[in-house]
């Protein structure tokens, strides 16, 4: 399957071989966990592991919870409640799938920075690269509409909110609208079928986790310092990688440990510290909360939504070239989506020819003020919609753009990037020198 | 072979489109339904219009009743309130906190009518004084929350999520929402019952 050059599964035995030659399910699996893995890799690495063990963990507990849940409006609230109370053991499942999403998203963020300090998105891999941003969608997806089940104030009038995103599209706005909530206003039938969809698009999840592994798989893994594996021949494909059995599946598997002591710690000790109060007080279509605030990993783009309001000059010219088309409303939801479509497109938007920012002087700087802003729109996504908090948004949310729509473009033509080491082997050897060279067997070093 | 001469192929041709045709008006008949049934069911739809008992709502206070899943105000004005809500009026039409001049009220037959007073409330039933009644959408026009009744700079109705500030008439006199609170579909059947819708 991959395209560097490894040792391929070979049936011995005769049931070995009497299945192979059916269904080389086996071989497949082989050659998937045996995969030549650049042996440079750094803990940023980790996080699609995690990514792998939330899917796993929100499947299994989300299964569990559907066995004790009701999807009805007279009923949610109180399901919810007889699983906190009476379930054995249900409040605790229920904290896992709760702090799951969150553990989930923290992981996807820093798998996601990491592809883009290191240039993973770039040639060969923007496949992999659109894949993922289609996880990610379908896990926004997913999480928005778990969160409405519970049907508790922050669940309807969340609900609400962002099904109200749809009735800002112009002319079809409001028969989108009304046909997604399957009536006038958030009710049973909204819940219902977004009860249906939270079941359905974790499994549409997998599969895209399957195809985004496989893409991988075929292109070879990135690395920290962005240089191909070599592939002129096993010998020298091996002098780069090592197999992902068992070495990286060991060093996966301690950071897993470590993430899981904190995470079961939250989910032990403070399991509704992400969650707002709100949400325990049942659905009423009559009252709002008086904050309507989303969970914390929609903040940064919820506060892109709110930030392009009709006193913004852009606003007001693309109100006026479309003739009143875009409003500031709709604009809003333009720029949210927006956000995350020119974050696709960074394959084609950055023109440098060097992967990774570790030799990329100029970019380093505007890829930490990236993050920086990342987390400055997360805050600002939780206050107020008023000053100083609106400008600081629309501050924060041009950079955003700027940063894919000009920096990206521009850096590419006007930096000049440091030398990068020839061979993933050299940057190995480079941070950790080779002792007794009478250790390695095949992949002993000779010198350069 | 060699398309020339071959009489066949435009048969083949033929069949090739009906095939194809066929493969997308059957796609075309079997997805509808599947799209179709997210729309509002019958019971849903069902509930379009709402008759309300408004016999119980005494000068000075409001009914909030759910109509088409979401809260309409309806409000019974004393003649203080008419009053005030007159003086209101002329500062409105003086031009001061004038966000929305439109009326947005669905049972008048001008959709572009001006917003005053008259325009936003309920004819009032005979032997009732001009003006007593106000039927609106209790949904901010901004995002959706339900505003808070006697509150707010102008003694209307007040967003508590972004803070806009209605007044007596629903009219938006201050903050993030660009529209008047809308006036649904309302009629008197008799002296103290209205239908919604």
């Amino acid at each position: 399957m991959a395209g560097i050059p490894h040792d391929h599964y070979e049936p011995k035995t005769g049931g070995e071989k009497w299945l192979h030659s059916r269904l080389p399910i086996v071989g497949l699996l082989y050659d998937t966990i045996m995969i030549p893995t650049p042996k440079n890799l750094n803990w940023m690495w980790i996080w699609g592991i995690v990514l792998t063990f939330c899917l796993v963990l929100q499947i299994a507990t989300g299964v569990v919870l559907v066995m004790h849940y009701t999807p009805h409006v007279d009923l949610a609230f109180a399901s919810i409640e007889h699983i906190m109370r009476n379930v054995n053991g249900g409040h605790f499942i229920r904290y896992l799938h709760m702090n799951g999403a969150s553990l989930f998203f923290v992981a996807v963020y820093a798998h996601i920075f990491r592809g883009l300090y290191y240039g993973s998105y770039k040639a060969p891999r923007e496949v992999t690269w659109i894949i993922g941003m289609l996880i990610y969608l379908c896990m926004m997806g997913t999480a928005f509409m778990g969160y409405v089940l519970p049907w508790g104030q922050m669940s309807f009038w969340g609900a609400t909110v962002i099904t109200g995103l749809f009735g800002a599209i112009p002319f079809i706005g409001e028969p989108i609208q009304t046909w997604l909530l399957g009536g006038p206003a958030v009710d049973n039938a909204t819940l219902n079928r977004f009860f249906s969809l939270h079941y359905l698009l974790p499994m549409v999840i997998a599969a895209l986790v399957a195809l985004h592994i496989w893409a991988f798989h075929t292109t070879g893994n990135n690395n920290p310092t962005g240089v191909e594996v070599r592939r002129g021949s096993k010998a020298e494909a091996e002098k780069d990688t090592v197999p992902f059995w068992p070495y990286y599946v060991i060093k996966d598997l301690l950071a897993l440990a470590v993430i899981l002591a904190v995470f079961f710690a939250i989910v032990g000790f403070m399991p509704n510290y992400l969650g707002h109060p709100d949400n325990y007080i049942e659905a009423n279509p009559l009252a709002t909360p008086a904050h309507i605030v989303p969970e914390w990993y929609f903040l940064p783009f919820y506060a892109i939504l709110r930030a392009f309001t009709s006193d913004v000059w852009l606003v007001q010219l693309a109100s006026f070239v479309t003739g009143g088309i875009i409003d500031a409303k709709f604009f809003g939801v333009l720029a949210m989506f927006g956000a995350i479509i020119v974050m696709a497109l960074a394959p084609w938007l950055d023109t440098s020819s060097v992967r990774s920012g570790r030799y990329r002087p100029m970019f380093k700087w505007w890829f930490w003020l990236l993050v920086i802003d990342f987390f400055a729109l997360m805050w600002l996504g939780a206050m107020p919609a008023e000053e100083p908090y609106a400008s600081f948004s629309l501050i924060a949310s041009a950079y955003w753009f700027a940063y894919f729509l000009v920096i990206l473009p521009l850096l590419g033509v006007i930096e000049k990037p440091l030398p990068q080491p020839d061979t993933i082997e050299a940057d190995f050897d480079a941070h950790y020198p080779p002792k007794d060279e009478a250790k390695g067997a095949g992949a002993a070093t000779p010198a350069e | 072979m060699s398309h020339a001469e071959d009489h066949e192929g435009t048969r083949r041709d033929f069949l090739y489109y009906a095939a194809a045709g066929a493969g997308v008006v059957t796609t075309g008949a079997a997805v509808w339904p599947m799209v179709n049934q997210m729309n509002p069911s019958a019971d849903v739809r069902a509930l379009s219009t709402i008759r309300v008992d408004v016999s119980g709502v005494a000068p000075g206070t409001q009914l909030t009743v759910k109509w088409l899943g979401k809260p309409v105000f309806i409000r019974h004005r004393t003649e203080d309130e008419i009053a005030e809500a007159q003086q209101q009026e002329e500062a409105f039409a003086a031009g001061q906190n004038v966000v929305d001049t439109n009326a947005r009220n669905a049972n008048l037959a001008d959709s572009s009518a001006p917003a005053t007073d008259a325009n936003r409330t309920l004819p009032s039933p005979e032997g009732q004084p001009a003006q007593a009644w106000l039927v609106q959408m209790g949904v901010c026009t901004h995002l959706g929350c339900v505003p808070l009744g006697n509150a707010g700079e102008f003694g209307g109705w007040f967003c508590p999520c972004h803070g806009s500030h209605y007044d007596l008439a629903g009219r938006i006199r201050k903050g993030p929402a660009p529209e008047n609170l809308p006036v649904p579909p309302a009629e008197w059947v008799d002296d103290s019952t209205i239908l919604l819708g």
